[in-house]
């Protein structure tokens, strides 16, 4: 069985909202109609998104660590929303595990959004249904699209490759093999939801700088060694070149 | 959680509409077995009237929750999984019920259906009585699980909340029963009003079981489950826009910690305080109690407001813990 999700590497998350962006965009634009923003000039702006970039600051200074963090559905496995929903809206396709609304038959009362801990469902409050991220259902089956493109708008965006994407089912595939070496971890496992959306932490990156390195030893001009090397009290190579 | 009053009357309103079917038939049945005096037909027929005006209403104000309104008949599809479908279902069934218990008192059709043994007339009334109660109950059953059955909302994850309903409608139906009693001038009010005070006070002890075990919860989730680091200091700096949200919006009272407690210090007094002294004082009464009897009922419901304020405004979503901080 094919269970779609992202995989959101926050080693490498900037919170540069370009997913944000790119999300309301796409979406704003697609087939379900405008993701509606209320008072977008105005003292009071709000708006439905269906994707995150929220910024943690762990630790207490001067030992701090700032993580930026994407949140969107995580098309749990064991979604909670789903079963309250008292009319069918709310629904996890079998084929692919995407779970999704079908906006024609939201009521809008918003069981479903009490339901998810996570708080990733936003009543439109124009269309006054329940929305909430669709995986880019609409891109990531689009023949009309080359094969590369058929991503979420999300993964596409990133400029950093923090957001990978498909089938966490397939032991061979991309984000399996992310999760499995790189501690893939889900948000709230006590809750039982089993979100199918993973996250990569956070882990110290360190580099090894040995002399030969410093200096280029295939450089058959030997620039390297010609370059200024001011002495401890003098100004140094940066101060130099500044004045 | 934001209270939202289209939710606090809807539950309240049939609460007390359950309750007063409850009486009703408690007054009937009571009759039949010769422990209180029986009552004419207008009795029970006026009765049921105000109890399915009751139903009404709280139908009614159940429509402002709901985004697409127009959309509300597909509600009824879900019943194996959700409990909001099973309410659905059960409150419009429930008001046939007490509709068709009105009308056979009304009309004085009312045909013996068999004998039990013991010579007891199976009276077509006492049937729909009894189906109505049922109904009665499956609804507190119903709209209570709603809520408890959500379990990260820890405040309301408990049996409790079921028992609190029940109880909490019953009261408020009983005195509602004995001031209409008092009104329609029976024999019935100290009877009534008895079981009013009972009900109330069996309400005082589980929801101040439930006050208490709110008070003392331990939420499961904390922003180290929530966003994955295992880290004992994580502050949110940003949650990602400055603009309002529905997640702002929805899962928050927006009113200060001294609001919430008066509001519960409110509904305390006014739903068990006043009303089981106003009861009390009607029993010992012996000239007309209705006013003090519709002021029981008034400042009980009004309680029952706050108190269902109170029950929304006290439970903390765990998804809160992803908007703490706007800059």
């Amino acid at each position: 069985m094919t269970q779609l999700a992202l995989v959101i590497d926050l080693n490498v998350c900037v919170g540069c909202h370009a997913c944000v962006t790119s999300c309301k965009e796409w979406n704003t634009s697609g087939d379900a109609g405008p993701l509606v923003d209320l008072n977008p000039y105005a003292a009071d702006p709000t708006g439905t998104f269906f994707n995150r970039v929220q910024t943690f600051e762990v630790g207490e200074y001067p030992n701090t660590e700032t993580v930026h963090f994407p949140k969107s559905c995580l098309h749990c496995e064991e979604p909670p929303c789903v079963p309250v929903c008292p009319t069918g809206a709310s629904y996890k396709r079998k084929e692919d595990g995407i779970v999704l609304v079908d906006y024609d038959k939201c009521i809008g009362c918003k069981y479903c959004s009490w339901a998810c801990p996570y708080g990733v469902r936003e009543v439109d409050a124009q269309r006054k249904v329940m929305t909430k991220c669709t995986l880019c259902v609409d891109r990531i089956y689009d023949d009309a699209l080359p094969e590369w493109d058929r991503k979420p708008a999300c993964v596409r965006a990133c400029p950093t490759h923090a957001r990978l994407f498909g089938d966490i089912h397939d032991p061979d595939s991309e984000v399996s093999q992310a999760i499995r070496e790189n501690g893939g971890y889900q948000l709230m496992p006590e809750w039982g939801t089993k979100p199918a959306n993973h996250y990569l932490p956070r882990h110290k990156t360190r580099i090894t700088v040995r002399e030969d390195e410093l200096e280029r030893a295939d450089n058959p001009l030997k620039i390297d060694s010609k370059l200024p090397k001011p002495g401890r009290d003098e100004p140094s190579l940066d101060d130099v070149t500044s004045w | 959680m934001h209270p939202a009053f289209s939710v606090i009357f809807l539950t309240t309103l049939i609460g007390a509409g359950q309750g007063l079917f409850l009486a009703l038939f408690t007054v009937e049945s009571y009759g039949l077995l010769e422990l209180v005096p029986s009552q004419g037909p207008e009795f029970y027929a006026h009765g049921s009237l105000l109890a399915l005006a009751l139903l009404v209403l709280g139908l009614f104000a159940s429509f402002f929750h709901l985004g697409r309104p127009e959309r509300a008949w597909r509600t009824a599809t879900k019943w194996r999984t959700s409990w909001l479908s099973r309410e659905v279902i059960v409150l419009p069934a429930f008001m046939a019920v007490v509709f068709l218990y009105g009308l056979a008192h009304w009309t004085g059709f009312n045909p013996s259906l068999g004998t039990l043994p013991g010579g007891y007339n199976v009276l077509a009334t006492v049937l729909l009585g009894a189906l109505g109660a049922l109904l009665a109950f499956a609804l507190f059953l119903s709209t209570a699980m709603i809520y408890a059955a959500v379990k990260f909302l820890q405040e309301w994850h408990s049996p409790l909340t079921v028992v609190n309903y029940t109880l909490l409608g019953g009261a408020s139906g009983f005195t509602l029963a004995a001031a209409y009693a008092a009104w329609a001038q029976t024999d019935l009010v100290s009877f009534l009003a008895g079981w009013a005070i009972i009900l109330t006070l069996l309400a005082l002890v589980s929801r101040a079981a439930s006050l208490i075990r709110n008070a003392r919860i331990k939420p499961i989730s904390s922003l180290q489950t929530a966003i994955g680091v295992k880290h004992p200091r994580i502050e949110q700096k940003s949650q990602g826009f400055m603009g309002g949200s529905f997640n702002t919006r929805e899962f928050f009272h927006h009113r200060s910690a001294g609001f919430v407690r008066a509001v519960k210090w409110a509904f305390l007094i006014g739903v068990f305080a006043i009303p089981a002294a106003l009861l009390a004082l009607a029993m010992l009464m012996t000239v007309d109690a209705t006013p003090v009897l519709v002021a029981a009922f008034a400042v009980q419901y009004l309680g029952l407001l706050a108190e269902r304020w109170f029950f929304f405004a006290q439970a903390n979503h765990p998804q809160n813990l992803y908007y703490q901080s706007v800059a």
